[in-house]
């Protein structure tokens, strides 16, 4: 791969260079146009079918069965029993006991209810008598969530602070946090767009994307600092620009992560995919999946970008590009690209 | 030669990683021998399977169950049983009147009766209190903990105690133990205490320390609690929130002793505590003879408050009782094939992740996967310790945040690597280069692993159920993926950058300074790498000069430069 390598020089001396800085409002505007239909596609759904989101039996409760005394505890017939009589519903199976055999399934109506459970008499052998049925309460209570939320919220706090000391600036910490927000509704989004059960299993791969999309953006965020706090005043480059630069220096290491992190979960997930009854699997790695891809995606094109906005309007930063700016207009007459070719040869 | 500063710090830190991993192996090792733990880590509910129990609700005649009760006891017996340790329970209702507990592997009957109690409520008299902390200021004027009781100290009181009050209770070894308790952390739980003897207990919100003489009283003596305005004895009100308790015929007369022993007594002598599952909720004064068995509590009670006790005194914590109707194996829900694939899918990954990494830093590569095996051994060994020692169990969900983890961890190689081959465009040598990516690089981990450990570090402690399993591994991989980088990766990197094949940057090494255009800039007259070394320092040396012109020479020499420079490469500032 000299090629990546060869990128990655070019885009280090800034021979190279993707303007992701300048070219913000593009971006601002396909990152607004990607939250917006993140935020529409539950809205239809919920409007047209009448569930925004498909939450998982734990969440929501939903019909138990258990048959006593079958004749077999394969928990495969009852996942294929319960297919039939209901094709769409997901079967959670497990035995009980020696000889029972328990099978938890979405809230279902009571038609639905019989059909299955004689399905499942039929299919372990016994009579429907010895098949109860009852309904299940949410494991994943509304205790868990606000518990769950608390957290969140104390954390995202936090960092915004923590971010703000080791940066010096709280408008790093509103850019990442920005930029995770963005992260978590597109998710979200391709989440409702699958059709995908949102499990518990779920729920914690959304945190591990929250993790990692602040992490992936203070490693970037960090190379900018070290950028622009080496700036001095008399820095070729403007601050868009030094901040652009970091981003394209840390792109390649970027592109790296985001595969290595990526290679294992995609690989999970085309295998969950193709194997009856591994939807935990599959459900937990298309969140991750997304969100690591996303998670990328918004520290270059959203959380740089937007720091940069913030800075700019700052008097001394302002003053210091537009003389940046003035001595470049005059001291050459070619037309050179907005960011790179900045030479400060040393030598 | 002698060894230079990098290799004896690489040794160093080399031996450190080596001490960890035999300590960690030893244990592990000494524990399956001796102490029962397995090679494999125990897993969790969904993997596994384990005991199911129902608690049926005790109703009487046309009594019924709200929701919100039983959400209420949902909640309570999830607390219970998280506070055995990272469990991963799952805890739901079933039917409108049970709570179905499910506990991953066998129930050991520790927390089967932690789950099956309906909170254990005892009344002891209070024999002294103090502030929750063990620290006293000594004599030099610093907070300094009490030591632990000195075994010898006589247990045994010199005099027979007359009554469950009397103060020949606190022994010089209970005095001890009572100092050195410390309600952040205490060192046994009160409920486990024996019935007959003292014993030292804190409030439920850790605000003041106990030392409580024996059992009196028993909850079951308790007939009925419940909260109102306190009465006047014109039948007026006062306004003010109380709890009133009835006590059954035996309770009545035991309560009618204990009320003429502690009335009038000094303080805290005249105080009784309720003891809640070996904490104290409730710690009031005798303010008069109650010889009816209708005691009630008043205090600084809010309508709400006063009602959160009247229903733990009557209920125990649950705000209705339950009776354990079955308790059964259970199989996994997910089984061994969802493992199996998840397993086999996250191998996979990794061999992609091998060849993607070979390809990209070509023998480099190796580091980073000999980097990658030693996490996946210190994550190993770190889950086996925990799940022997603590009850940390592996669900689908941590194998999937084990499997993310690759990526965490490859990236603080990725970031360290990445500049390393920014430092050698810089033209530095390969022995400088690492050292000084190192410096940069070690800020930038630490600060984005500071954000991680602090996301497990607070949902650890706020969260409840899978969230909080979760959280400790995400925490767990953390930490043991800083300290690969800081004793495995840096020094193999020092050790690697004497080797000829590295530092002369050969084409397969993945840190060929040509390949990495250091030569791109303009100064095809220094190929050799020993000359680039000379250049960097020539470079140096001449923005030291630069640094040190005055801002109107610089502007000048930049002016000129930027005029003149159509084919000079861009030299960026030392990054």
């Amino acid at each position: 791969m000299a090629n990546l390598t060869q990128f990655g020089n070019d885009l280090y001396t800034g021979k190279r260079s993707i303007n992701f800085v300048g070219n913000r409002r593009i971006w601002f505007t396909v990152a607004l146009l990607l939250v917006l239909g993140s935020v529409a596609v539950p809205l239809i759904k919920g409007v047209t079918t009448g569930t925004y989101f498909n939450f998982g039996i734990e969440f929501t409760g939903g019909s138990q069965f258990t048959i006593e005394n079958a004749e077999s505890t394969d928990q495969d017939i009852a996942t294929e029993a319960v297919a039939t009589a209901v094709p769409d519903a997901i079967a959670r199976v497990s035995t009980v006991g020696d000889s029972a055999v328990r099978v938890q399934t979405d809230q279902l109506t009571p038609d639905e209810t019989t059909a299955v459970a004689a399905s499942l008499a039929d299919a372990y052998g016994v009579s429907t008598s010895e098949v109860n049925t009852s309904f299940i309460g949410a494991s994943w209570g509304q205790d868990v969530t606000r518990q769950a939320l608390t957290g969140l919220v104390i954390f995202l706090v936090l960092t915004f602070a923590i971010m703000a000391i080791y940066f010096r600036t709280w408008k790093m910490s509103a850019a990442a946090i920005i930029a995770l927000l963005d992260v978590l509704i597109i998710t979200l989004g391709v989440y409702s767009l699958s059709g995908f059960e949102i499990t518990p299993a779920a729920v914690i791969g959304f945190l591990t994307i929250l993790g990692y999309s602040l992490y992936d953006t203070v490693v970037v965020f960090d190379k900018i600092r070290e950028n622009t706090s080496e700036d001095g005043e008399d820095s070729p480059r403007t601050f868009a620009e030094s901040v652009n630069l970091a981003v394209n220096q840390t792109l390649v290491r970027s592109i790296n992560t985001s595969v290595v992190a990526a290679l294992p979960v995609a690989a999970i997930l085309v295998i969950g995919d193709f194997v009856l009854g591994a939807e935990t699997l599959r459900d937990i790695s298309l969140s991750l999946l997304v969100g690591i891809l996303v998670a990328t995606y918004s520290t270059i094109f959203v959380a740089a970008p937007l720091y940069a906005l913030f800075r700019e309007r700052e008097p001394e930063i302002a003053k210091r590009d537009k003389r940046i700016l003035a001595v470049r207009a005059r001291s050459t007459s070619t037309v050179r690209p907005a960011v790179a070719d900045a030479p400060v040869s040393a030598e | 030669m002698a060894r230079s500063a990098p290799v004896r710090n690489a040794s160093r830190a080399l031996a450190w990683l080596g001490a960890i991993l035999l300590v960690l192996g030893g244990v592990l090792a000494g524990g399956v021998i001796w102490g029962g733990a397995t090679v494999e880590p125990k897993l969790a509910l969904d993997l596994e399977g384990g005991t199911q129990i129902i608690l049926e609700a005790q109703l009487e005649d046309g009594q019924e169950v709200s929701q919100e009760q039983l959400s209420q006891a949902v909640s309570i017996i999830r607390q219970r049983v998280d506070a055995s340790g990272v469990s991963e329970a799952e805890v739901n209702t079933q039917g409108g009147r049970n709570i179905v507990v499910s506990i991953p592997g066998e129930a050991d009957e520790e927390t089967r009766a932690r789950i099956e109690a309906s909170a254990q409520l005892e009344f002891r008299p209070v024999l002294a209190t103090s502030a929750p902390t063990n620290q006293f200021v000594g004599e030099d004027g610093v907070e300094t903990p009490y030591p632990s009781p000195d075994p010898a100290l006589p247990a045994e009181p010199s005099v027979a105690p007359s009554n469950a009050s009397d103060p020949s209770w606190v022994t010089p070894a209970l005095q001890a133990q009572f100092q050195a308790y410390d309600c952040a952390n205490p060192p046994a739980s009160a409920a486990d205490a024996p019935k007959d003897q003292p014993v030292v207990a804190c409030e439920s919100d850790g605000s003041v320390k106990y030392i409580l003489g024996p059992v009196e009283l028993s909850g079951s003596a308790i007939t009925d609690a419940s909260s109102g305005l306190e009465q006047t004895q014109s039948g007026g009100t006062t306004g003010r929130w109380v709890v009133n308790i009835t006590l059954d015929g035996a309770g009545t007369d035991t309560f009618a002793d204990i009320s003429q022993r502690l009335y009038g007594a000094t303080s805290p002598l005249n105080q009784f505590a309720f003891v809640l599952d070996g904490a104290v909720i409730s710690a009031p004064s005798m303010n008069g003879l109650i010889t009816d068995g209708r005691p009630s509590i008043s205090g600084s009670f809010t309508e709400e408050t006063a009602k959160t006790l009247a229903d733990q005194l009557k209920y125990g914590a649950l705000p209705i009782s339950f009776e354990v109707s079955s308790s059964e194996q259970i199989s996994a829900t997910l089984g061994s094939a969802q493992l199996q694939i998840g397993l086999i899918a996250g191998l996979i990954g990794l061999i992609l992740v091998v060849i993607y990494t070979l390809f990209q830093y070509r023998l480099l590569g190796f580091v980073t996967i000999a980097s990658l095996v030693v996490a996946g051994v210190l994550t190993y060994l770190a889950i086996a310790l925990l799940s022997w020692r603590q009850g940390y169990r592996l669900s689908l969900a941590g194998v999937a945040g084990i499997i993310v983890a690759i990526g965490f961890t490859a990236d603080s190689f990725i970031v360290y690597f990445e500049r390393i081959r920014d430092e050698l465009r810089d033209g530095r040598g390969l022995e400088a280069a690492v050292e000084a990516a190192w410096k940069r690089a070690k800020r930038t981990i630490y600060a984005s692993k500071g954000v991680n450990l602090l996301a497990a570090v607070v949902l650890y402690v706020l969260a409840v159920g899978n969230v909080r399993g979760f959280a400790f591994t995400l925490g767990l991989t953390t930490i043991i993926d800083v300290l690969v980088v800081i004793l495995f990766t840096h020094p193999m990197m020092q050790l690697l950058a004497q080797t000829r094949f590295f530092s002369s940057g050969h084409k397969l090494s993945g840190l060929d300074p040509k390949a990495l255009g250091a030569v791109y800039r303009g100064r095809a007259q220094f190929r050799a790498p020993t000359e680039t070394v000379r250049q960097a320092k020539l470079a140096s040396s001449s923005r030291e000069a630069q640094r040190r012109q005055t801002i109107a020479e610089r502007k000048l020499a930049e002016a000129q430069q930027t005029s003149s420079s159509a084919t000079t490469a861009t030299k960026e500032k030392d990054s």
